[in-house]
């Protein structure tokens, strides 16, 4: 079953609620080894974007993703601002219009989000950031989709892929971001940036298992 | 006229204390604003801050920005890019370290120089010795 602007506005208050949840979780990952906001920030983010929502009915998903990652960008004023505002900026752009998402359209919006992301943050895998865990996401995505399983097994292999690359990051030497401050000594934590975009691609898939 | 300097910091009291320090150089000849902090004081980046000091600070001869930390940078260029065309082409990110770039440049903008003169002379900053060698 396709994916509707409904259940993208379930999954994003899906988000906002997970990623309070995890708030002091994500804000403890990164006093290990960056600047110990990350959980404030997202939180504060999200916080902002569903008071946006409580007023608004989207026109489509590209509109509703718009709107998160303008809310995005002014309100969570670390590092992950303009990343994830950039990614579902740029995940709102290419589903314009649309108000069902197939599994090919899913796989082609991750894929959009993802390289605005690369392209905001000039990194790539294997730096200990988000990336390492939404590249093998987007790739497995890709995989299961071409697979011809349903959606809802396209969601639980992405998040999957992302858990895994998000445990990738602890033995890995950060080189981008706030942690690459710390050399050496970021081998042996698990990067927040990565933790939290497993967190929302987890909601993805929980919502769609739910229909 | 004369080329702008903005400065974007995590910390709003460090943003305005490079203002302070650089502007002391510059005897308050130029555009020299501080985008610091987030919208609640706290640390961190504000795109909205950014965006109305580059508005603020970027006359015909354009602005110079000088950042902090990593996510200053994709801060302002995401403000950039939502700034018109054609007031964004005089708008540059400078590398430089933020001290010694913000002196240079406001005394090089402070004596008239164009943006390309500015940036340069941000830029030498990444070379100025602070200790010499005995």
């Amino acid at each position: 079953m396709p994916l509707t602007t409904a259940d993208i506005q379930q999954w994003i208050q899906q988000s906002a609620l997970v990623l309070h949840e995890n708030s002091s979780y994500l804000t403890q990952l990164d006093s290990d080894i960056g600047d110990a906001d990350h959980g404030i920030n997202m939180d504060r983010g999200f916080q902002a974007v569903k008071m946006k929502l409580t007023n608004m009915e989207p026109a489509d998903i590209g509109a509703l993703l718009k709107l998160v990652g303008t809310t995005l960008v002014s309100t969570v004023g670390g590092a992950s601002g303009p990343l994830y505002g950039t990614a579902f900026l740029r995940a709102g752009i290419n589903t314009t219009g649309k108000q069902t998402l197939e599994a090919e359209d899913v796989v082609a919006m991750l894929d959009a989000a993802i390289e605005g992301v690369k392209a905001r943050g000039k990194a790539q895998q294997g730096e200990k950031t988000m990336l390492d865990a939404l590249l093998p996401a987007v790739d497995a995505a890709r995989q299961a989709q071409s697979a011809q399983v349903t959606l809802e097994q396209v969601l639980q292999q992405t998040a999957a892929a992302a858990e895994n690359g998000m445990k990738a990051t602890i033995p890995m030497q950060a080189t981008k971001g706030r942690a690459s401050y710390l050399g050496e000594r970021s081998i042996g934590h698990q990067d927040p940036g990565a933790t939290s975009s497993w967190l929302l691609l987890k909601a993805l898939a929980d919502v769609s298992s739910r229909k | 006229m004369a080329v702008g300097i903005v400065i974007v910091s995590h910390s709003a009291r460090l943003a305005e204390g490079v203002v302070e320090l650089a502007g002391q150089m510059a005897q308050g000849d130029i555009a020299l604003l501080a985008a610091g902090g987030t919208d609640d004081g706290s640390l961190g980046t504000s795109i909205d801050k950014v965006t109305a000091a580059l508005q603020q600070a970027t006359g015909p001869d354009g602005t110079l920005v000088l950042v902090d930390l990593g996510s200053a940078v994709m801060i302002t260029e995401m403000a950039l890019e939502m700034l018109d065309e054609p007031v964004r082409q005089r708008i540059r990110i400078s590398s430089a370290p933020l001290v010694e770039g913000a002196v240079l440049a406001a005394v090089e903008a402070a004596s008239g120089s164009n943006l390309d003169e500015v940036a340069q002379a941000a830029d030498e900053g990444s070379a100025m010795p602070k200790t010499h060698k005995t």
